[in-house]
């Protein structure tokens, strides 16, 4: 599962979480709360400066917030891809295609 | 009270040998013999990037006791910021005489790192770090993907801009690429990938090198040896530190400092007849220009205002931070002083600085008072 902090005041999500909301201001209702665990890859790069590269990437979550993350398994990675989390050792990663139906466990 | 820029100058640059603060005591005494002024002159310091109490760390060094400084440091855009401080100084009366300074020894003393550096309890150290990006390098190749994607161009198009930086550089012999002949597009592709699309010679380079400026007001400028410089206009923004904040990668802060210091100055960007721009990458270069109203969004590499004299940070020099080096160069363009590289006639230029991962931006527009 993948958590996003959520302010019940107004409804809004925000990333990294911060003990005050950007949106309403509002300091007392803020937490952590599931979302799909879909998104979509704004952008990315392949690094080469390690002996294995890997594919950092921008995800834009369906909920709105966008994280850094790794993508995997995605010989074609591109702009715009629908991407899901799971849940990989010793990080978490992106992989091509959304849950479906959208859902906040992941396997 | 109008404030002018009277000198400004070079330290060595390449691969020199010397400590930051030998480059900077050239940096600064030839700015200040370009002017036509001494150490004695100066009652106002703003650089970076030597110590923790930069200002006062050259201050010493040089025996000064400045009436004013500013070390604000965020990047790469500050030495635009500090003409905006000194201007706004120099006209309150807090101290006559700014000399602005910067230099880096970091190919000497191989100071650079890929990976960057993470403050521990800021969310990018929580959220970013563990990903392993490279810092700025894959934030740019990211913004790069993206503007490839979004409008429909391959790395061949942005390669061309490393191309003409090296083609400009022939023509300026503090280069570091003088004399090392033409890039083709091929040689751009053919580099060594470091994040991609971004390849070793979408790049700008790993030099020593800095300089100065020295600021005063318009009218003791005009009894100095050189034509004074003019501010006519700046703007400056910051928008983020973290790689997931921009929502846009494609808007950036130079979109609101271009309109803010045309706004001030009055003109168009028509009206500008040389461009000195931040090029950390060779996907600065379109996206700035775009930014900063050249070119409309996607038609920045077509973009025909002559920009970046030197070489620019891809292919003159690049200690670390580049912005005082476009303020040199913009200087010496409206003087005429540039020899085979001159902008013939240039009266205005636009100098736009960009800080961290397009975190910090400033634009400068600067005119002559001739004589």
């Amino acid at each position: 599962m993948i958590v996003i902090q959520k302010c019940l005041a107004c409804d809004r999500w925000q990333h990294p979480g911060r003990p005050i909301c950007l949106t309403c201001g509002d300091a007392e209702n803020l937490g952590d709360a599931p979302v799909t665990g879909n998104g979509n890859v704004d952008s990315f790069t392949v690094v080469h400066r390690a002996a294995a590269p890997y594919i950092v990437a921008r995800i834009r979550l369906v909920e709105g917030p966008i994280v850094l993350g790794h993508l995997a398994d995605n010989p074609e990675p591109r702009c715009d891809q629908p991407v899901r989390f799971v849940h990989r050792d010793p990080l978490p990663v992106w992989i091509p295609g959304h849950h479906h139906p959208p859902s906040t466990r992941s396997r | 009270m109008s404030v002018a820029i009277a000198g400004a100058a070079e330290c060595d640059l390449g691969k020199t040998g010397k400590t930051v603060l030998e480059l900077q005591t050239q940096a600064v005494t030839r700015a200040l013999a370009d002017a036509g002024l001494t150490l004695a002159d100066v009652d106002g310091i703003a650089t970076n990037g030597i110590s923790r109490f930069s200002a006062t760390q050259i201050a010493d060094y040089l025996g000064i006791q400045p009436f004013w400084c500013d070390s604000t440091f965020e990047g790469g855009a500050v030495f635009e910021m500090y003409v905006a401080r000194a201007a706004q100084a120099i006209a309150a009366g807090q101290c006559s005489t700014v000399v602005i300074s910067y230099a880096s020894n970091q190919r000497s003393a191989r100071s650079r790192n890929l990976t960057g550096v993470y403050t521990e309890g800021t969310p990018e150290a929580s959220w970013e770090e563990p990903f392993r990006p490279l810092y700025p390098i894959s934030y740019y190749a990211m913004v790069a993907q993206r503007y490839l994607h979004v409008h429909g161009l391959r790395r061949a198009d942005l390669a061309g801009v490393a191309v003409a930086a090296r083609a400009r550089a022939q023509r300026n012999p503090a280069a570091w690429t003088y004399g090392k002949g033409p890039l083709t597009v091929d040689d751009v592709l053919a580099a060594e990938l470091i994040s991609s699309p971004l390849g070793a010679l979408d790049c700008c380079l790993v030099t020593d090198g800095g300089g100065a400026i020295v600021m005063t007001s318009l009218d003791r400028a005009r009894d100095l040896p050189r034509e004074p410089v003019t501010v006519l206009g700046y703007g400056e923004k910051l928008t983020h530190t973290s790689m997931t904040s921009a929502a846009d990668l494609l808007r950036t802060g130079a979109i609101d400092t271009g309109q803010r210091a045309f706004a001030r100055a009055g003109l168009r960007p028509s009206e500008i007849d040389v461009v000195q721009l931040y090029d950390s990458f060779t996907i600065s270069v379109p996206l700035g220009l775009e930014a900063l109203g050249f070119a409309a969004p996607g038609e920045g590499l077509g973009v025909t205002v002559p920009h970046n004299t030197t070489g620019g940070g891809l292919a003159y020099c690049h200690p670390g931070q580049f912005g005082v080096l476009l303020l040199v160069e913009a200087v010496r363009q409206l003087r005429g002083e540039c020899g085979e590289r001159q902008v013939p006639g240039a009266a205005t230029a636009l100098v736009h600085g960009t800080g961290g991962i397009l975190s910090s931006h400033a634009t400068l527009i600067l005119g002559v008072d001739r004589r």
